[in-house]
Formats: C-alpha cells, sequence, structure tokens
C-alpha cells in the first residue's frame, strides 16, 4: 500500500498519508514530514526519544505529532530512524492523546540532514475519516 | 472572538479593475472591508492560480479590519493570511492573527555595502565565500553552535540586535541603521515557552535551510543617483552584500504556541482556516502573543547581527580589513506592529499585520534613522538567487494606499517537488556558474529547490511597486556569490 503522496503546492510542501488506520497515516506523514529534510534510512538507531502529544480533536494533535518531531530535532537535535514503538491514539471524551517512540541519533554530517520544514500548519488540513487519510501542509 | 468567514468559494470572488495596477474584491458576504490586490495582469495571472485571492478575502473580514486588506505584487498562498498580505486593524476593536505575521517572525533582509569593486573583489571571490561558509552556521547539528544558557538567551529576547552589539558582534551604528533599531521594546521573554526556548539556544546566530541565504552581489544599475549615493551605494560595480533570515525554530514555536492558545480559548468552528485564529488586541492572550511576538523578532534581529559580523571578518579576513562595510538597512518582513498612520484625514495608532511585506515608509517618519529621515527608509527586495535584488526607497505614497508597505521578494512560482523533477541541483549550479553566478549550498537538493526558475519574475514585482509608487527603485543588484543553508 502507498505510503503518501506528495501534492502540488507552490510555496510550501503539501502531503496525503494514507494507512488502515489513523495510527498508521499519522506514522506515513511522519515519514513525508521528515522526508524533505533527511532519509531516516541513513539515521543510525541508538537513541531513544518518547512521545506523548494531546489535542482537543484529531487536527490539533496531528499538529502536535509533527510538531513534536520538528521540536526533538531543533532542541536535541535528534532525528530518528524508525518507530520503535508505532504511533497509538487513545481518544477520551473526545480528547486525543498519542504516545509513540521513536529511535535515531542526534544528526550528523552523513545524515545531510537540511532543516527546511518551520512548522506545521492548519492550512488545507483534511483529517479524514472515509476514505481514510491525512493531508497537510508544512511551512518551508 | 473568531468572526464568521463565509468567503469560502473563489467563484464567490469578483475582480473589480480600478487601474492597470489595482484591482479590488468588493466587500461582500462577510467581508467589513473590501480587498485591494496591487499587481499588473502579468503578476494577477499568477496570484489567480492560488488560493491567495480568497485567502485576502478572509483577511477582510476579521473583526475591526480598518479600510482594506492588501495583496501585494508579490502575493502568493499561505496559511490563514497570503504571504504578501497586509492589514490593519483598529486597537480597540481589532484583532491580532500568528497566522497574520506567520511562522518565521522577523524573517528579514540586510543590505552591507563595501568600498569593494567587482574588479577588486573578483579574483578573490571564491575565497571570501568560503569563508563565510566557514563561519556561518546553517544550523544542522551541533556545528557551530554558539553555547547559551536559558538566563543570556532571555537577555537576547529583551534586548535584540543590541545584545549582539554588547557582545562585541558589530556596531552601534549597525543598530542605528535597523528597523526599530534591532529592538522590538515591547519583548517579554516569560511569554515564551519553554519548550520555544529549548528550540532557539541551540540556534542563534544560524542561517538556517529554505530560502535563507548570504549573497555577494554588485550594484548592476543605479536608478536613483543622490538617494543610493546617501544610502552609501557611489557606482556601478560596487560590491554588496545581502542576508537572509529569521528566528529559527524559536520563532516558529512561538506561532504555533499561541495558534493553539487562542484556538483552545476561542475555538475555531468559524474559520475556513485555522490559522486564521486571532485574538482581540487588548485581549491578555492578545497582549502575551504580541509579548511573545516581539521576544522572537528579537532573536530575529540577534541572530541576523551575528551573521553579520561572520561575513564582516570573512571579507577582513581576506582583505585584510572590514573598514567600509557598513550596513544600508535591516529590514523585516513578518511582523504585527503598532504604527500611527493617517487613516480618511487623521493620524491614528493602529495594529499593523505585514506578513511577507517590506514596510515601506517616505521622508519624515520618525521611525527611520537620522541619516535616511530626509529622503524615506531604504528598502531591500530580493529575487532568487540567479536574478537580481533591488534596493529601493519608501514613500510618502506607500503611507496613503498600502499602510506603509510593499512587496518583500519574488515569491514562487513553482513548487520544490517541481523544481527538483525540473532539473538537478548540479546542473542548476552549472547554469548559475555560465552567469558568473558561484553557488555554496550545504545540499544539492537544497540548491535545485531554490533554482532561479521556481521564482516570480523580480523586475515585474519591482516595477509594480515603482510604478504604483508604493516603493521607488534605487539601485539593482546582481549576485556574485551564494551561500545556502
Amino acid at each position: 500500500m502507498k505510503k503518501f503522496d506528495v501534492l502540488e503546492h507552490t510555496a510550501d510542501a503539501k502531503f496525503k498519508a494514507y494507512g488502515k488506520d489513523f495510527e498508521e497515516a499519522f506514522e506515513n506523514a511522519a515519514y513525508a514530514a521528515v522526508g524533505l529534510m533527511y532519509n531516516p534510512k541513513l539515521v543510525a538507531a541508538v537513541a531513544i526519544e518518547k512521545i506523548v502529544v494531546h489535542g482537543n480533536d484529531r487536527e490539533q494533535l496531528f499538529y502536535n505529532f509533527i510538531e513534536e518531531l520538528l521540536f526533538l530535532q531543533d532542541s536535541k537535535q535528534f532525528v530518528f530512524n524508525t518507530f520503535l514503538k508505532k504511533p497509538k491514539i487513545i481518544e477520551t471524551n473526545g480528547k486525543f492523546k498519542l504516545t509513540a517512540e521513536l529511535i535515531g541519533d542526534e544528526i550528523k554530517d552523513e545524515y545531510e540532514v537540511r532543516p527546511v520544514v518551520k512548522a506545521i500548519t492548519y492550512n488545507d488540513m483534511k483529517i479524514s475519516e472515509k476514505p481514510l487519510y491525512v493531508q497537510f501542509v508544512v511551512d518551508i | 472572538m473568531c468572526s464568521l468567514l463565509l468567503i469560502s468559494r473563489m467563484e464567490d470572488i469578483k475582480l473589480k479593475k480600478i487601474s492597470d495596477l489595482i484591482w479590488q474584491i468588493e466587500k461582500t458576504g462577510n467581508m467589513n472591508v473590501p480587498a485591494v490586490i496591487y499587481a499588473s495582469e502579468k503578476l494577477l495571472e499568477i496570484i489567480k492560480g492560488d488560493m491567495t485571492l480568497k485567502q485576502i478575502a478572509n483577511v477582510a473580514c476579521l473583526p475591526g479590519i480598518i479600510k482594506h486588506a492588501i495583496a501585494l505584487p508579490d502575493a502568493h498562498q499561505g496559511y490563514g493570511f497570503p504571504i504578501g498580505g497586509v492589514a490593519a486593524f483598529d486597537m480597540d476593536e481589532g484583532i491580532i492573527s500568528p497566522g497574520g505575521v506567520g511562522y518565521d517572525i522577523n524573517c528579514g533582509v540586510r543590505l552591507l555595502r563595501t568600498n569593494l569593486t567587482f574588479d577588486e573583489f573578483t579574483p578573490k571571490k571564491t575565497e571570501v565565500l568560503n569563508e563565510i561558509f566557514e563561519r556561518v552556521p546553517a544550523g544542522v547539528g551541533k556545528k557551530g553552535m554558539t553555547k547559551i544558557s536559558k538566563e543570556e538567551l532571555f537577555e537576547v529576547l529583551k534586548k535584540g540586535a543590541r545584545w549582539a552589539v554588547e557582545k562585541g558582534y558589530g556596531t552601534k551604528q549597525d543598530l542605528q541603521r535597523t528597523e526599530e533599531n534591532g529592538e522590538m521594546k515591547g519583548a517579554d521573554p516569560g511569554k515564551v515557552s519553554e519548550r520555544a526556548v529549548e528550540r532557539g539556544k541551540p540556534q542563534l546566530g544560524t542561517l538556517g535551510a529554505g530560502n535563507h541565504f548570504v549573497e555577494i552581489q554588485k550594484v548592476d544599475k543605479i536608478y536613483d543617483k543622490e538617494t543610493a549615493k546617501t544610502f552609501g551605494i557611489d557606482k556601478e560595480g560596487q560590491i554588496t552584500v545581502m542576508i537572509h533570515s529569521g528566528s529559527r525554530g524559536l520563532g516558529h514555536q512561538v506561532a504555533s504556541d499561541y495558534i493553539k492558545k487562542m484556538e483552545n480559548k476561542y475555538g475555531h468552528a468559524n474559520l475556513p482556516d485555522r490559522d486564521l485564529i486571532n485574538a482581540p488586541i487588548n485581549s491578555d492572550l492578545g497582549k502575551d502573543y504580541y509579548k511573545a511576538m516581539c521576544a522572537a523578532c528579537n532573536y530575529g534581529f540577534a541572530n541576523r547581527q551575528m551573521i553579520m559580523h561572520w561575513t564582516r571578518e570573512a571579507f577582513a579576513k581576506v582583505f585584510g580589513s572590514s573598514e567600509g562595510i557598513d550596513l544600508v538597512y535591516g529590514v523585516c518582513h513578518n511582523l504585527a506592529k503598532f504604527e500611527k498612520h493617517k487613516i480618511d484625514g487623521k493620524e491614528r495608532e493602529v495594529c499593523i499585520h505585514r506578513k511577507g511585506a517590506t514596510r515601506s515608509f517616505g521622508p519624515g517618519r520618525e521611525e527611520i534613522p537620522e541619516v535616511y529621515r530626509k529622503i524615506g527608509q531604504p528598502i531591500l527586495i530580493p529575487g532568487s538567487m540567479g536574478t537580481a535584488s533591488y534596493l529601493m526607497v519608501g514613500t510618502s505614497k506607500a503611507e496613503e494606499i498600502s499602510f506603509g508597505s510593499t512587496a518583500h521578494g519574488a515569491g514562487r512560482v513553482m513548487s520544490r517537488h517541481a523544481a527538483l523533477k525540473l532539473k538537478s541541483g548540479e546542473q542548476v549550479v552549472k547554469d548559475l556558474a555560465a552567469k558568473g553566478i558561484e553557488i555554496k549550498g550545504a545540499s544539492w537538493k537544497g540548491i535545485a529547490e531554490e533554482m532561479p526558475e521556481s521564482y516570480k519574475d523580480i523586475d515585474e514585482v519591482v516595477r509594480v511597486s515603482h510604478e504604483l509608487g508604493i516603493g521607488n527603485k534605487v539601485a539593482r543588484l546582481v549576485p556574485l556569490e551564494v551561500m545556502k543553508g
């Protein structure tokens, strides 16, 4: 199954990520977003970072999830290789919590990281259940 | 406090031609004011190709907006507000919007003049570029990191470029020649989240990637000799340096934090685009955002001040001295500010949002450094890495029709994805070398994405600004050596 598509966007970068459920679509979206900056396959799997984010709705949860990846990259110079624990989403009274675990490494020259993504935006964001996909734009 | 915004369909937008360079979206639906687009027919066709018109019409629906929402000649689709968008809001009824400022708070440009001529510079050009590349960190990983404590960072957030000058990065004259003297007074680091601080600490004094650059240029043409001379541009062939960078992860995090705070407080059910979220200027949250935005702005000022200092050092290393390498001016692109404007004959304070727009103040404004006050504020419009940039001068006409604003750059016409398919980075470097332009970038991909073909025709953007009179041409600068982050 296709993980994501790159959609046309003049100034920034737009993606549509797929999955059998939101958890998988979020995971694929993470690869799409960081794919603009580095190739996760080049990153060594030596350090672990846990992710816990919340959202008042699925859109905010997704926004916070991508923001967390950017936060780890800027603050700890952490880039990831893969998900050690895949995203898990729990809904309680209409609010959402996502947990995941990443394995990766501190940025090194050989990872050829280009920090082009400034932020996740809500612009044109669509979190669709049927058919299941996550569409989003990152600011560059 | 969000308004109901109903301009959701492009078909609902009807454009009225006012003149060859002025177009209007008449007030319909929930628009509080009309929207105007300052563009030639050629640029308007590009603008119509994305969501810009819908986005500027949405801005016209926001509470407390005054007179009109403005899209400038380089406008293109953004998030919430379009890039190249300007709006003024009433201080009592109006709002402040993080999406109206942008994620890269105080992204901006500086121009340095030198005493060097093209002939003096040419034999040493690669050496200078390499020296700049050595000194100015792109901001990836720990390489070139300026170690700084949280307490020290708070000083940066309070003082902006003044912090950098006090630490030995540059001169007092640099401060006088920077918008806001390189220091937004309303900053409160306490309103900046711990997360933003954590992102900002390792990145101070770094260029960043994307369209950020340090570029050595040559004065190609002088249009207004007298003004050019006042700005320190004496002759064609003179070497100048342009620097483009912003407030890095700290600024981006401040924007994200306050977008979420505002939506959690006010909800977003009525917004067609959640990035349009806003708070009343005089609400606690509105005030907090302004204070945090000013702090992020100061980070951007300090950042460019440091990059500029290292650029001077690179020239000093190669040419033995940095004498005569003076800052012409530094401008901001993404900010909300409280400014006095004459509206319907009456002077009043308003909150101006400029997102991807440059302030353009005409002669006499007290905000302009004394040396330039009689002629107007210098404006810097960077092109893409293969095309010209412009030095322009602010006008009273801009104060009349665009709240003292003009364009900020070329604006993209091609997606990064499409650019990568068109040409490789290696090919772009070759093509530019044939034009006498040398590029040094962290990656081939980054260079390919920024190829000149990706951008609008800067000459056309500048022509519209000049003919409308919202920013007048002073000199045309062409690139020689470019460092991309």
